[in-house]
């Protein structure tokens, strides 16, 4: 009791600068929740578009990114044969840019694809998909700023197409889209015959394992992955992670810079209680588990306020509607954990010297002065 | 048969120090010069001299909160530098009063006087008792729950002994502890530091400019220029 008293009664001393000490371990831990969410969410919506509907995906080894991968149509001919193949769906990813909008993912897609069929068709029908060779369907938000809709004709990249549809998707990227049937976008990319990707729905799970040796045997310059395999293993999300995780951890390192000064200033201002409680048989292990005591509960407090922080952000991100359906709010207890014991990690560490200065306090010295 | 013949008992010897030289800034001011002082169990010893002999710093050596350069220390019969570990000296063996109270102004009286009973792991219930006793002791017992800042310079010195005796140690080391009281409260004070020394069997040595208080001890020990004057008990 008397124990936390200390600890408390300095930080009340003070209260000003554990206040700022208590907000900067809150701001960076804010930070670091709402972009490790923020793009935690980017990458399941990405492997989402993938994965709809399907297990495993195939595309051209060794390339850093799914946009450079080519896919011959020999080999989905011949994969879609396999009778362990329930169905294969060739995508091709393409970016274009409209005139006020840098970036619009285009997927060329068969009129058989999972996302057509799953997707709630606002305007006109998958039957009419791919009728004309420029016609494309555009995802909602896609449509609404390219003020597009059924039978318009839209200016996309250096092409104009035919409206033929408007799909509502729950997964942002796909709903900023435009679908076009494959031929057009092989046309439209410069990818005569080939495809992105290839997603493949098996007969039966128990076939991953002998589908990918298959893939292997057949097809040495491509690559089966499962899909949480490939998110795992995208080197393009493993960069996004990788920033995510540095930037957050910049700002708590910050924050921890900020709680180590507070923690230095706090011993040296307190050189004679610390000496008291020397001569009246404190231990340095004592000494120092009142120091770091203290800056782990400036951090705690600091965790918890930038836990509600970064989750107002991102309920307000939320509300947002141009973000809709790209920020995914939904906050994993994994990450919340993780940034708790960062934090907690930081507040320890921002308390390493100044523990260690305290615990190197003479009484005898500290109470000759006043 | 012969009648068995009786010596006076002399009460043990429980703090010593033998030929303590103790110097500062790498040899320069050499402050102690072969210090020989001993004291005995339950004995109220009165170390007098001018200012800057030493006085601070041989209480400072008994007590373990110094080394000193050559030379040795014991407590209780046990050299300072085997004794098991000089926290436990401090936790259990001995208790320091100061000039300045040295207590922490935020904390209540009976906070600050738990110090010591938190830092060795005394229960709490049992503290609270020994404080209890204490405070009654000092009439303070009024004021446990009052912070230190809105006490008077005498209470707060009383407060300063409540909390040496917190341990019951048997050495009370007390450096100049009425030297910030006016005359009066510091007579007070100091004879109810006598008188809690006697009822407890505490050994006191105590630093001291006044030699009004230093005639009250058992024993009065003149220092001068780093010596001891005093013939030496045994
Ligand atoms: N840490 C130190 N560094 C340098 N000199 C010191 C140190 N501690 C004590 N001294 C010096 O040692 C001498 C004795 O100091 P000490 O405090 O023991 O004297 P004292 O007898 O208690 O004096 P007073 O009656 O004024 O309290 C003084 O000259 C002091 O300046
Ligand atoms: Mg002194």
């Amino acid at each position: 009791m008397i124990f936390l008293k200390l600890i408390l009664t300095n930080l009340l001393r003070h209260r000003i600068r554990s206040l700022i000490s208590i907000a900067g371990i809150a701001f960076s831990v804010a930070a670091m929740l709402t972009i490790v969410t923020i793009l935690q969410g980017a990458v399941g919506m990405f492997s989402g578009i993938l994965s709809s509907d399907s297990q495993i995906i195939v595309f051209e080894r060794n390339v850093s990114d799914l946009f450079f991968s080519n896919v011959p149509a020999s080999a989905l001919t011949e994969i879609s044969t396999w009778p362990i193949v329930q169905h294969a769906d060739p995508v091709l990813f393409g970016v274009v840019t409209s005139s006020d909008h840098p970036i619009i993912t285009c997927f060329g897609i068969t009129a058989a694809d999972a996302r057509l069929r799953k997707a709630t068709w606002l305007e006109g029908s998958r039957a009419n998909f791919a009728r004309q060779p420029d016609d494309v369907v555009l995802g909602q938000r896609a449509a609404e700023f390219l003020h597009a809709h059924l039978n318009s004709s839209v200016a996309i990249g250096n092409g104009t197409f035919h409206v033929a549809g408007i799909i509502q998707t729950a997964n942002g990227f796909e709903d900023g889209g435009v679908f076009m049937p494959l031929p057009a976008a092989q046309d439209f990319f410069h990818k005569p015959g080939a495809s992105s990707v290839i997603t493949i729905k098996l007969s039966d799970k128990k076939f991953v394992d002998e589908f990918k040796q298959r893939i292997k045997a057949h097809y040495p310059d491509l690559i089966a992955l499962e899909d949480a395999e490939f998110t795992r293993s995208y080197s393009q999300f493993k960069i996004l992670k990788a920033t995510a995780w540095t930037v957050g951890g910049c700002g708590l390192l910050l924050g921890g810079l900020g709680v180590a000064n507070t923690m230095i200033m706090s011993v040296f201002t307190r050189i004679r209680e610390i000496a008291i409680l020397r001569v009246n048989g404190f231990s340095n292990l004592q000494i120092a588990t009142m120091i770091f005591g203290e800056s782990a509960l400036v951090s705690v407090f600091g965790a918890i306020t930038g836990l509600l922080l970064g989750a107002a952000f991102l309920w307000v991100l939320k509300l947002i509607p141009a973000l809709h359906g790209y920020v995914d709010v939904t906050i994993q207890p994994f990450i919340v954990l993780t940034v708790i014991v960062l934090a907690f990690l930081t507040g320890v560490a921002g308390a390493l010297y100044p523990a260690m200065y305290a615990m190197r306090i003479r009484a005898v010295e500290a109470l000759r002065f006043e | 048969m012969k009648p068995p013949t009786i010596h006076p008992i002399e009460p043990r010897i429980v703090l010593r120090a033998s030929e303590v030289w103790k110097s500062y800034d790498d040899g320069s001011i050499t402050v102690l010069k072969g210090v020989d002082f001993a004291a005995r169990e339950g004995q109220t010893v009165a170390l007098c001299g001018p200012s800057g002999c030493g006085k601070s710093t041989l209480l400072h050596l008994l007590g373990g909160l110094d080394e000193p350069d050559r030379g040795s220390v014991a407590v209780n019969s046990t050299e300072l530098s085997r004794h098991r570990s000089r926290l436990n000296l401090l936790r259990y063996d001995i208790g320091f009063v100061f000039q300045l109270h040295n207590l922490i102004p935020d904390l209540t009286l009976q906070e600050n006087c738990l110090i010591p009973t938190v830092a060795a792991g005394i229960n709490r219930g049992a503290a609270l008792a020994r404080l209890k006793h204490l405070t009654d002791r000092t009439g303070l017992s009024h004021r446990l729950h009052h912070r230190i800042q809105k006490l008077s310079g005498g209470e707060r010195q009383r407060t300063a002994l409540c909390r040496a005796l917190m341990n019951s140690p048997r050495i009370l080391l007390a450096d100049e502890p009425t030297g910030s009281l006016d005359e009066e409260t510091s007579s007070t004070v100091f004879q109810l530091l006598l008188d809690i020394a006697a009822t407890e069997g505490v050994t006191l040595v105590m630093a001291t400019h006044d030699r009004a208080l230093a005639a009250r001890c058992d024993r009065l020990v003149d220092m001068h220029d780093g010596r001891i004057r005093e013939p030496q008990p045994d």
